[in-house]
């Protein structure tokens, strides 16, 4: 019965699709508004027959119908149902299904949003947008058909990986990562739209700019949630492994960072056309890459899925993908001629073109480092892997430049500035920059990438901040406003601006947070016996193991151990370390115990015990500043948010913005 | 449209893809050693105790133990560690296939990786015995010359000391059988 359903509406939106592409560009070329009317329909009609099948497979989830062939793969009558319903997204066929979803999501509010607007560009946009949709129905009819029938029916089935089930972030980083792979379609879409249709101005630029932004936000915080679930899961108290499936995230964001800052070069000066096209046909190409890494068993990661001929069709995808771009690209790339040129070397245009120079050597770091075991395999016939040691010291120096470029760029003007200007700008972060620098070095801080990190870090800091500085004075004296007053004002006459510097603001906290707590990481391995108590590596803790207990719940069998965190010998905390042994698993999943501070987290971590409950090992570590990793993220967030508030003034503040102090010309 | 560039934009293409299909055909969970089919490294280590649930009265051996000392005999080569939890899980398939194959002479040691004697004799002591002796590997040299990539993992060595197979993982009573059974077949008897 539940099969039916899913099957049915997902084969019925695949026909419906596939018709859809036909109609849109036969409706845009004949000039037949009818049938461009009901490949909108389309969309519409997809999002309601794949919300049906999304919500069967729920349905089906929750009722334990093992006889429908994704059920009896990830469900359990043992798990607890909230771990069963995001068990939506623990295996292929799941998350396929979540991600076409999302995608039919995204193309009816593409439709909705841009209903009034007329001309070629979104008929092609949507040819676009159901030409993947189709790509994904088809892997739901074919290789990834959650709907498939089991006989005879199991009486149970083994329950969703343990490493999904062991953490709340499960359902939280998962769905962010959908949102924003897949949101990257919508910009794809209208690029490639813009191209067919010839229309290259910046049209396809202001209809995509705030998907690009939203799509982008859920990337970041997709990343930044990643990271703290293999922090308080995974158990050896790092955040980010270099692993090829979180590589396969982390480029789409370096193209999607790179094109939200050098669209604006375009927005203002008409320059960089291709390079926009390129950098946004790229960022969905790398998440396609990236889906296709994680789901076709090419690479081996935490993340990989068990494969199965669902790679192949991703092959064939980022193939048809590639050679479609690159020669519509190819095409048009006579018409994209800049209209502007560099004014100045000390500008905000060439700052700019170095961030988007950074980031794109950075992106191809990533993905050489991600692709060579393959090539080393393919040309050489030897396995080689690509450990964190080439990472770090290829993007370290990428790092602390971008941190770098972040104070400068906000500090320049467009156009040119000259020596008084950059006299003025420059100088209170430098001189920030230096005295955090000396700062460092006189308490004892010798790696000169911390250094680096810690003084650039300031220098944004301080660059961004002078810009909200400089602005809610310039509105003080010219409106004679409060400074609270004044600040509203400011940001909403240019949320986009003042949003982005929030953002900057919450990729330095992040910086700095990731640079204290990977050079001052500390660790020891500790067997104490119930009641002794070990130092704290750092000397300013120490923890007692108290005992060991164990639970049996229903999916698994979970030992723990109770500690007691002391300072000067006063009890201060405690924190429990678990091992977890789900059924049918001979690998425990371990649940560090982590006591988070803004100044400094211990990480406890249970390695092994004695039966008797006797002894345990423990990894204890301490890293400062982690909190700031995740403090980061949440501001990149606000900053997001800010940055897509529907502001009133936003119309006006296109055309002029009074706010902006006369000879700094702010962007629009 | 321009041909030419669409032709380049093809030629860029392929070799991606080709890189990639040509992925699909591996297995990235595999980790091939160079060891299968080369001498094994030879060792000299110290025993942690005399095997616990041997004969009584069989005394530790003082002398470091050589592999080479044991050239004309299969060896079976164990890793392990008691940290180490698939290691708990072939454990019985390591007792039982001792206890079937010394007595038609085939070697067994246990190498202790990344760990106290104190905690391996209690761990050995809670699993009921080993029927053959641990070696201590201090500063995991031997380790690091078979190539270790995690514990546990399993040398089969032939007659001629080379290292028949490797496997990574815990193993099997099946394995061990299939494994010891082929070399005992195929390799000629030394001395005996």
């Amino acid at each position: 019965m539940i099969q039916t359903i899913g099957s049915s509406s997902i084969a019925v939106a695949l026909a419906l699709t596939l018709y859809g592409v036909v109609a849109a560009v036969v409706g845009v070329r004949r000039r037949r508004p009818e049938l461009l009317r009901s490949a909108e329909a389309v969309a519409y009609t997809n999002f309601g027959l794949l919300s049906l099948a999304t919500l069967a497979m729920v349905y089906a989830l929750v009722t334990h119908d093992f006889s429908v062939s994704y059920v009896a793969q990830v469900g359990s009558r043992s798990t607890p149902l909230f771990i069963t319903i995001i068990s939506l997204w623990s295996a292929l066929e799941g998350s396929i299904l979540f991600w076409g979803w999302v995608l039919a999501a995204y193309t009816a509010a593409a439709v909705y949003l841009n209903r009034e607007r007329h001309g070629s560009l979104v008929p092609y946009a949507l040819t676009i947008l159901l030409g993947v949709g189709a790509f994904f129905y088809l892997l739901l009819v074919g290789p990834a058909n959650p709907f498939g029938t089991r006989w005879p029916v199991p009486a149970d089935g083994p329950g969703p990986n343990p490493l999904l089930q062991n953490h709340i972030l499960m359902a939280v980083h998962p769905p962010l990562l959908y949102l924003g792979y897949v949101g990257m379609t919508v910009p794809f879409a209208f690029a490639i739209g813009a191209l067919l249709s010839g229309r290259l101005d910046d049209t396809w630029i202001r209809t995509t700019r705030r998907w690009t932004v939203a799509a982008w936000t859920f990337l970041t915080l997709a990343i930044v949630a990643g990271m703290w679930w293999s922090y308080e899961v995974l158990g050896w108290g790092g955040y980010w492994a270099w692993d090829p499936v979180e590589n396969a995230s982390f480029m789409p964001w370096l193209t999607a960072t790179a094109f939200l800052h050098s669209v604006m070069v375009q927005e203002r000066r008409g320059m960089l056309k291709v390079w926009n096209l390129s950098l946004i046909i790229a960022t969905f190409l790398l998440t396609i890459l990236g889906t296709f890494l994680t789901r076709s068993g090419i690479v081996s990661s935490v993340h990989a899925f068990t494969a199965g001929s669902i790679g192949y069709y991703f092959l064939a995808f980022i193939a048809a993908i590639l050679v479609f771009s690159l020669v519509v690209l190819a095409g048009r790339s006579q018409e994209l001629r800049s209209a502007g040129n560099l004014d100045g070397v000390a500008s905000r245009e060439t700052v700019f073109l170095l961030n988007n120079l950074l980031l794109s050597a950075f992106t191809f770091t990533v993905l050489l480092g991600t692709l060579y075991p393959l090539v080393a395999e393919a040309l050489r016939g030897v396995k080689v892997s690509v450990g964190a040691p080439f990472y770090n010291r290829m993007t370290l120096p990428l790092c602390v430049a971008l941190l770098f470029l972040m104070g400068v760029g906000p500090a320049l003007p467009w156009r040119s500035a000259s020596r008084e200007t950059l006299r003025r700008q420059l100088l209170p972060p430098l001189a920030a920059a230096v005295l955090v620098a000396v700062a460092s070095v006189a308490f004892g801080v010798r790696q000169v990438y911390a250094v680096l990190a810690f003084a650039f870090g300031a220098f944004a800091l301080v660059a961004n901040l002078r810009e909200y500085g400089t602005g809610v004075r310039a509105r003080m004296r010219a409106h004679a406003e409060g400074p609270l007053t004044a600040l509203r004002h400011l940001v909403a006459a240019n949320p986009r601006r003042y949003g982005g510097y929030v953002a900057h603001i919450g990729v330095i906290a992040m910086a700095i947070g990731i640079a204290a707590s990977s050079t001052f990481r500390m660790e020891r391995d500790a067997t104490l016996r119930s009641g002794e108590t070990v130092e704290v590596p750092g000397g300013r803790f120490a923890l007692r193991f108290d005992e060991l207990w164990a639970l049996d719940e229903p999916q698994r069998f979970v030992v723990g151990a109770y500690m007691t965190v002391l300072r000067e010998g006063r009890e201060i905390g405690r924190l429990d370390p678990r091992l977890n042994f789900y059924r049918g698993n001979d690998q425990p999943i371990a649940t560090p115990a982590v006591r988070t501070r803004p100044d400094l987290d211990i990480y406890v971590n249970l390695m092994a015990f004695e039966r008797d409950g006797s002894s345990a090992t423990f990894r204890i570590l301490t890293e400062p500043l982690v909190f700031w990793i995740w403090l980061g993220g949440g501001i990149i967030g606000l900053g997001a948010a800010i940055a897509l508030w529907p502001g009133r003034r936003r119309r006006a503040a296109l055309m002029t913005d009074p706010a902006i102090p006369a000879g700094k010309g702010g962007e629009r | 449209m321009n041909w030419k560039r669409s032709l380049v934009a093809v030629l860029v293409v392929i070799p991606i893809v080709a890189l990639f299909g040509y992925g699909l055909t591996r297995n990235p969970r595999e980790i091939p050693s160079p060891l299968p089919g080369r001498p094994a490294p030879d060792f000299a280590l110290m025993p942690m105790d005399a095997p616990s649930s041997g004969e009584e009265g069989v005394s530790a051996p003082s002398l470091p133990v050589r592999l080479s000392d044991h050239r004309g005999e299969v060896v079976v080569l164990n890793f392990w560690a008691s940290w180490c939890i698939p290691c708990r899980d072939e454990h019985p398939a390591l007792v039982a296939a001792a206890e079937r194959y010394q007595p038609k002479g085939v070697i067994f040691y246990g190498v202790l990786y990344n760990d106290s004697p104190d905690a391996a004799r209690r761990w050995l002591a809670e699993m009921g015995g080993q029927p053959y002796p641990t070696l201590l590997d201090p500063g995991s040299r031997t380790a690091i010359d078979y190539g270790l990539y995690g514990v546990p993992e399993t040398f089969f060595i032939d007659r001629e000391g080379k290292v028949v197979y490797k496997h990574i993982g815990p193993v099997t009573e099946a394995i061990l059988t299939t494994r010891i059974e082929e070399i005992l077949v195929g390799s000629p008897r030394g001395d005996a």
